[in-house]
């Protein structure tokens, strides 16, 4: 996913003048080809992301379209009044880039893991979220933000993602995405989780003959709400999932929309996530996943508690 | 000590048109009823010389591509830029009367959606400066001429973001960025000094790789010459103007009085103090 996601944007630069990649401080040689391409549109500005954003800012205010890249929490905690005033309240069509979104950075500790990222971009005005599922899917959204006229934070995972979407899947800002199609069971899931949420769903088939379905949500700002109206109003139960904390997240979003539009429904949806806490072990994306109950046979605990307690 | 640290040779007597900028600024305090009163007198000369001599600039077409951009990255001194962009038509006088009230478009800090001639929403400290050095890089990429003047508030310059972005427009030699700093030695709290002492201020941006001058800051003369050299100027490199002011600059209550940094409300005696002034 990574990898695809700067191919495309290299892609783009190429052709599309307008294109700007300003970095922090990333790897020797990261998008090299970007710089010896298009050096006059290339920039590594060092460990200064409130003016890079502030930066990045003006270059869109002038008529580019920066994509901004550096490693997620510094790309939203460290610049986040910069984002909120430069980039929102101007509603200027910067993409941001957070590299491991989530809990990809999970050997370098809480420092670098982005498990609030999603809580704190949605309260922003104008900003909208994505947070791909694998590469065939990066490979749409890149070139689907060129046009959209807003801010725009995009969670990039780790890179070696199994691919869940066809390879000519279509991304489109603001829509979900039926990844397995069944109404009275759900999984709705963002990013990564929803490799997990597929895998959980096949083996409630498979082992448990428990029919359910999964919905994809590659934006979570705005919400895909036609969707949820229609999903959430024929299911019987409906399970959130997200690598995210649970505060202000994904699950979060789905609850406040049924709360205020679909109440007698909200009784339904159940939230996986991230407990109110700081990451306190290492090792590696999938143990902490693991460690926190982000996996496959905890989703299907879950689904088959709730359907018991019915 | 430095010549323009001595406050004697700030004492600048105003003429009529600095006389008549700062009436436009009264009007916004007591028609608003509140204001940062002191940041905005300082920097009046400074706004006076670029919009009457050098700023390109049409009121008819605020996209104009060739325009110069003027950002006024300490966005709490905007009453000085709201009374400069009514001088030069942007809006109208009348506007000034409602400053900060219900449904007007002008606030206590300025919004580029919303008051003709504002390029940048500022007001949070260390946001124009960036924004500034963006535009000027993107004026570079373009080879575009207009040149980009950005005004930080010495208080300001505490912020980590002014001098990221000095190291930024540094690196890029952008040429075409004019920073003024609005050195009237007062911030939120007290005296500069007390609060975070700037000095040696011309050694830092020297040493962030700034072509750097120093003025007396109300002077028409010296803010015209030191303008008049930028134009000219080919050093490849960014510059910035020290300009050495009095907050609260014409009013003999509030000149380098803290207490004058915002005011929140105005008693009768000091409404007509501010009126007698400029008189």
């Amino acid at each position: 996913m990574r990898r695809t996601c700067f191919e495309t944007v290299l892609k783009l630069q190429k052709k599309n003048k307008k294109i700007i990649f300003v970095g922090s401080d990333l790897g020797p040689g990261f998008m090299k080809h970007s710089k010896d391409k298009v050096p006059e549109r290339f920039f590594m500005e060092g460990v200064s992301e409130q003016a890079i954003v502030g930066m990045s800012a003006g270059l869109a205010l002038e008529g580019y379209l920066p994509f901004v890249n550096t490693i997620a929490t510094f790309l939203t905690r460290r610049c986040f009044e910069q984002i909120v005033i430069d980039l929102c309240h101007h509603d200027l069509p910067v993409k941001l880039i957070g590299n491991g979104g989530g809990l990809v950075y999970a050997p370098l500790g809480p420092t670098h893991q982005a498990i609030e990222d999603i809580s704190i971009l949605r309260t922003l005005p104008n900003m909208t979220i994505l947070a791909p599922c694998d590469a065939n899917e990066m490979r749409s959204l890149i070139p689907a933000t060129l046009k959209w006229p807003h801010p725009i934070y995009i969670r990039l995972s780790r890179g070696d993602e199994p691919l869940i979407t066809k390879k000519n899947h279509k991304f489109v800002i603001g829509k979900s995405v039926i990844i397995k199609r069944s109404e009275d069971f759900i999984f709705l899931s963002t990013g990564i989780t929803s490799r997990i949420a597929l895998n959980a769903s096949k083996k409630l088939d498979q082992e448990y003959k428990v029919k359910s379905g999964v919905i994809h949500f590659p934006t979570i700002k705005p919400l895909d709400t036609q969707t949820l109206v229609r999903s959430i109003k024929k299911a019987k139960k409906i399970i959130t999932v997200e690598e995210n904390v649970l505060a202000g997240g994904f699950g979060s979003s789905v609850l406040e929309f049924c709360s205020d539009h679909l109440k007698e429904h909200l009784h339904k949806i159940s939230r996986v996530g991230l407990k109110d806490a700081f990451v306190d072990d290492y090792g590696d994306q999938s143990s902490l996943l693991n460690k926190y109950g982000i996996t496959e046979a905890k989703l299907v605990n879950k689904m088959l508690k709730l359907i018991k307690n019915d | 000590m430095n010549k323009f640290l001595n406050k004697k040779a700030l004492e600048i007597k105003l003429d009529d048109r600095s006389k008549y900028l700062r009436k436009l600024i009264v009007q916004a305090l007591i028609g608003g009823g509140r204001g940062h009163m002191g940041s905005a007198m300082s920097l009046v000369e400074i706004l006076r010389v670029l919009y009457d001599k050098f700023v390109k600039f049409d009121p008819k077409n605020l996209k104009k591509r060739n325009r110069d951009r003027l950002i006024l990255s300490k966005g709490h001194g905007c009453l000085a830029l709201y009374s400069i962009l009514v001088d030069k038509k942007f809006f109208s006088k009348e506007l000034l009367n409602n400053t900060s009230k219900t449904g007007s478009i002008l606030g206590g800090h300025p919004e580029y959606s919303k008051v003709p001639g504002v390029e940048v929403s500022t007001g949070a400290l260390g946001h124009g400066m960036p924004i500034a050095v963006g535009m000027s890089l993107a004026a570079k990429i373009k080879k575009e001429k207009h040149k980009i003047y950005v005004i930080v508030g010495d208080g300001e310059i505490n912020e980590g973001s002014i001098w990221e972005s000095a190291l930024a427009a540094s690196k890029h030699n952008l040429s075409n960025l004019k920073v003024f700093v609005d050195y009237n030695k007062i911030q939120s709290y007290g005296f500069t000094k007390e609060v975070v002492d700037l000095e040696p201020l011309i050694d830092k941006w020297k040493s962030f790789g700034f072509d750097v001058s120093e003025i007396n800051g109300h002077d028409i003369k010296q803010l015209t010459k030191n303008l008049v050299e930028f134009k000219k100027n080919k050093k490849n490199k960014p510059s910035v103007t020290i300009c050495h002011t009095i907050k609260g600059k014409g009013f003999y209550f509030a000149e380098n009085n803290p207490y004058w940094h915002h005011k929140n409300s105005f008693s009768d005696e000091e409404i007509e103090e501010l009126n007698n002034c400029l008189e």
